[in-house]
C-alpha cells in the first residue's frame, strides 16, 4: 500500500512539474467548455433570406413582414428577378431565396392555389431543412389567418362541421428547447473522457522515451501497483474536471441538474477507470509520444463522431449503431444527459454501468497484458 | 546544391515512411473520417422510437397509429397505458417520442367534432426533438383531412421548395470539404510543427543547421514531403468523396486543385511558424491542438454553422484559414463557381500566408542565424 502512494506521489509531482500540460489540465477544460458551449450549436437563426417578389401587392407585403419580425431570419435583399437570386444564392449571400410569383395576390382572391417558391442552399442538410421549415410554417400560419378572414360563410359552417383535431404539442425535460441544455453535460462527459485518455497515453511513451520506465522496472515494485499509481493521479485529475465542468454548466448557462449527482460520479469513476486501460493500452504499444499521440487522435475523433454529441445515434444505421458498444465517450454523454436533464434513477441507466464495467475489465486486462510484454 | 537538397528530401521522405503506424494514420484517418462521416452521420431520421398511450382504443384511433407506423419514420417500440409510465419510457431512453391520444377519440371526432392529441417529446436534444414533432403533426393534419370528408382546404398557398445544390440533402457534400481542410491543417501543420520540435528536442536540428544547406532550405527540405504526402491524402478524399458518396465537382478541378495547394501552403507555414516558437514536442502538441484542430473543427463552419454562433466567436472564426477555403470548396465543387465568385476568400488567404512568412521569417531569423 505504501509503495502504492509513493508512486501517485511521484505522478503528481511530474505532472505539477510540467509546464505544458498543466494549462491543459486547468484552463484548458474551463475554456474548452465555455467555446464549444458557444459554437456546438446547431440551433438555426440568422439564415439569410433575399425575397423576389413579383408580386408586389398589399397581401404580398403583408407576408413580408410576418417573415421580418420572426428573427430566424435576416432580410438580406429584396430583388425583382429570379436570376438575382440565383446569384446570391450561388456567391454564399443567400441560404434561402423566396419567390412570390407575379399575380399572388389575385389567384389567391380567386382560389385557384398559387404557389411560392422556396430556393434553398441545401449544402449544409439540417440548415436548409430546418430554415426552410420555419418558413414553411409562417407562410402556413400567414396562410391560415387568410383563410380565417377571407373565407365566405357557407364554406365556413362547412369547415366547422368537419370535425378537426388539435395537436399540443409538449417538449419535455427542455421545454425552452434550449440547445445547450443539450449541449453541455455531453460535452463534459466528453472533456473527461478525452483528457484522461490523452494524458494516460502520452504518459507511459514518455517514461520509455526519456528511460526511466527501464529504472521502475527494476525496482520491488508490482506490475498492479504500477498500473493502479499511474491510474490513481489520473482519475482523481477527471474527477476533478468533472466537478469543474458540473460548476462551471450551473453557474454560466444554468444548466439543470435534476437528477442525483451521486449516479454521475459514480458513472464518472468508472467510465474513468476504463478509458485510463484504454489509454495505458496505446501509450504500452507506442515507442514515441509522436506515435501515442497520434493513435490517440485517431480514436478520440472517431470516438467523439460516433459518441451521439453531434449527432443522435438513433439516425445511425443499425451497424454503426452497433459499433458505438465499445465507445466509452458515447455512454458517458448518454448517463450525464439522462441523469442531468431528465432525472433518471440508478435503474435507468444501469445498462450503461454494466456495459462500461465489461469495458473496463476488458482494457485494463490489455493494458496489463501488453505492458508485460515491454517490460 | 539542388543535388544536395534533393538528397535532404529523401532522408526526410524515408525518416516517415519507415514510422509504418504514423504513415497508416496519414491515409487511413482521412479514409476513417470520410467513411464514418458518409454512413453514420445523416440528418434524415428514420425509425425514431415511438410509444402510444392510447386511451380510446377504438376504429379511429387505431388507424391514426397504423398510418404514423407505415411511413416509416417511426418505429413503434411500445404501448403505454398511463402518463407516468410514459416518463419512465422517456427516462430509460427507449423512446423519443408519445403520442397521447384521449378516451372518447372517435365519439369526439365525429360527433362534438373536436378533439385533440397530445405530442410528447424528449426535448433534451431541441432539434431532433422540434422535427419529430412536425413530422408527427403533419401526419396527424393529413389524417384528419382524410376522414374530416374535406377535399381541400379553401384559399391556400402551396409552397414548393426546391434544394439546390444538394438535392437529395446528402451529408457528404457538407464533409468532404470540410474533412480535407480538417486532414490538410492536421498533417501539414500538426505534423511539420512536431517533427521540428523533435528535431529541436533530440538536438538533431543543431547538426543539420551547420551542414552546408542554408536554413532555409533545411525548413523547405523538412516541409516538402508532408506536403506531397497531404496533397496525395486531400486528392484521396476527393476521389472517395465521388465515387463512394457522388460528391460532384461541378467547376474547374484545376481551380480546385490550385486552391487546396494555397491552403496547403498556408497550413505548412502555420506549422513552422508554431515550431520556431515551440521548445519541445509537447508544447508543440498542445499549441497545435488548441490552435489548430479546435478552431478547424469547431469554427470553420465544418460541423457548426458560424452564423449561429455569438458575435465574439463569429470574429474569431474570420482568422481561421479552414473557413474560407472550405467557403472555395464547396463553391467550387457544388455550385459550379468560378474564379470570379471566390476571388476574395483566395485573396484571404494569400494575405494570410504573406503574414504569416513574415512573421516565420522574422523568428527564424532570431532563432536559426545566431
Amino acid at each position: 500500500m505504501r509503495k502504492l502512494l509513493y508512486i501517485v506521489q511521484k505522478e503528481f509531482v511530474q505532472i505539477f512539474r510540467n509546464k505544458a500540460i498543466l494549462p491543459l489540465l486547468f484552463i484548458a477544460p474551463i475554456a474548452q467548455l465555455i467555446v464549444l458551449s458557444f459554437a456546438a450549436t446547431n440551433e438555426v437563426k440568422d439564415v439569410k433570406l433575399a425575397i423576389v417578389n413579383q408580386d408586389k401587392s398589399s397581401t404580398s407585403i403583408q407576408l413580408i413582414e410576418k417573415i421580418r419580425v420572426a428573427d430566424r431570419f435576416i432580410l438580406s435583399a429584396m430583388l425583382d428577378a429570379h436570376k438575382q437570386a440565383d446569384k446570391m444564392l450561388q456567391d454564399g449571400s443567400a441560404d434561402i431565396a423566396l419567390v412570390i410569383p407575379p399575380n399572388f395576390e389575385q389567384t389567391l382572391h380567386k382560389d385557384q392555389n398559387p404557389q411560392l417558391q422556396l430556393l434553398v442552399n441545401a449544402i449544409n442538410g439540417q440548415q436548409a431543412t430546418v430554415g426552410a421549415s420555419y418558413l414553411a410554417t409562417i407562410i402556413q400560419t400567414f396562410n391560415q389567418q387568410y383563410v380565417s378572414e377571407n373565407i365566405p360563410l357557407t364554406q365556413l359552417i362547412n369547415l366547422k362541421n368537419a370535425g378537426t383535431i388539435e395537436i399540443e404539442n409538449s417538449y419535455w425535460f427542455n421545454s425552452s428547447l434550449n440547445y445547450k441544455y443539450f449541449m453541455i453535460p455531453g460535452i463534459m462527459g466528453e472533456l473527461v473522457t478525452l483528457l484522461v485518455m490523452l494524458l494516460t497515453a502520452m504518459n507511459i511513451v514518455r517514461e520509455k522515451e526519456v528511460g526511466t520506465i527501464e529504472q521502475i522496472n527494476v525496482t520491488p515494485i508490482k506490475k498492479w501497483q504500477f498500473i493502479l499509481g499511474k491510474m490513481l493521479p489520473f482519475l482523481i485529475i477527471g474527477l476533478f474536471i468533472l466537478t469543474v465542468g458540473i460548476t462551471i454548466g450551473k453557474i454560466i448557462f444554468d444548466v439543470p441538474i435534476r437528477g442525483n449527482l451521486a449516479i454521475v460520479f459514480a458513472y464518472c469513476v468508472l467510465n474513468i477507470s476504463a478509458v485510463l486501460g484504454l489509454g495505458l493500452f496505446i501509450s504500452n504499444i507506442s515507442n514515441t509520444q509522436q506515435q501515442a499521440m497520434f493513435t490517440t487522435f485517431f480514436f478520440v475523433i472517431i470516438f467523439i463522431l460516433m459518441s451521439g454529441l453531434f449527432t443522435p445515434i438513433e439516425s445511425m444505421p443499425q451497424w454503426a449503431q452497433n459499433l458505438t458498444l465499445p465507445n466509452p465517450v458515447a455512454h458517458f454523454v448518454s448517463v450525464m444527459r439522462a441523469v442531468l436533464l431528465k432525472n433518471a434513477s440508478f435503474a435507468d441507466v444501469s445498462y450503461y454501468f454494466k456495459i462500461t464495467v465489461v469495458l473496463a475489465v476488458l482494457f485494463n486486462s490489455l493494458a496489463i497484458w501488453s505492458y508485460r510484454k515491454v517490460s | 546544391m539542388f543535388k544536395v537538397f534533393t538528397a535532404f528530401v529523401k532522408k526526410e521522405i524515408f525518416h516517415i515512411v519507415r514510422d509504418t503506424r504514423t504513415l497508416y494514420i496519414l491515409f487511413g484517418m482521412p479514409l476513417v473520417l470520410v467513411l464514418i462521416f458518409g454512413f453514420t452521420i445523416s440528418n434524415e431520421f428514420k425509425g425514431a422510437s415511438l410509444t402510444v398511450y392510447n386511451a380510446a382504443n377504438d376504429e379511429l384511433s387505431k388507424n391514426l397509429v397504423e398510418k404514423i407506423k407505415s411511413s416509416g419514420h417511426f418505429n413503434l417500440v411500445s404501448n403505454t397505458h398511463s402518463i407516468s409510465q410514459l416518463e419512465e419510457e422517456f427516462k430509460a431512453g427507449t423512446v423519443k417520442i408519445g403520442l397521447v391520444i384521449p378516451p372518447n377519440f372517435e365519439l369526439d371526432f365525429r360527433k362534438n367534432k373536436s378533439t385533440s392529441i397530445q405530442i410528447i417529446t424528449d426535448a433534451t436534444e431541441p432539434n431532433y426533438a422540434t422535427t419529430l414533432t412536425s413530422y408527427a403533426s403533419r401526419m396527424i393534419k393529413q389524417f384528419q383531412l382524410e376522414h374530416s370528408g374535406l377535399q381541400q382546404v379553401p384559399f391556400s398557398i402551396s409552397i414548393e421548395t426546391r434544394m439546390l445544390y444538394n438535392p437529395k440533402l446528402l451529408g457528404a457534400y457538407n464533409f468532404v470539404p470540410g474533412v480535407v481542410a480538417l486532414i490538410l491543417m492536421l498533417t501539414c501543420a500538426m505534423m511539420t510543427s512536431l517533427t521540428i520540435a523533435r528535431e529541436k528536442e533530440l538536438g538533431t536540428m543543431d547538426l543539420l543547421l551547420v551542414s552546408p544547406l542554408p536554413p532555409l532550405l533545411i525548413i523547405i527540405g523538412k516541409v516538402t514531403p508532408y506536403a506531397i504526402l497531404s496533397f496525395i491524402s486531400a486528392v484521396m478524399v476527393f476521389i472517395l468523396g465521388y465515387l463512394v458518396f457522388d460528391v460532384p465537382v461541378i467547376g474547374s478541378i484545376g481551380l480546385l486543385l490550385a486552391s487546396t495547394f494555397l491552403y496547403l501552403v498556408v497550413a505548412l507555414s502555420l506549422g513552422v511558424f508554431i515550431s520556431t516558437k515551440a521548445k519541445s514536442q509537447q508544447v508543440a502538441m498542445v499549441v497545435s491542438m488548441f490552435a489548430l484542430m479546435l478552431p478547424t473543427m469547431l469554427l470553420s463552419g465544418f460541423i457548426f454553422p458560424i452564423e449561429s454562433m455569438p458575435d465574439v466567436l463569429q470574429f474569431i472564426s474570420r482568422i481561421v484559414p479552414a473557413k474560407y477555403f472550405i467557403l472555395v470548396e464547396k463553391s467550387v465543387m457544388l455550385k459550379g463557381a468560378g474564379l470570379l465568385s471566390v476571388y476574395k476568400q483566395i485573396l484571404v488567404l494569400f494575405l494570410m500566408l504573406f503574414i504569416l512568412l513574415i512573421a516565420t521569417y522574422k523568428n527564424f531569423k532570431v532563432v536559426y542565424n545566431k
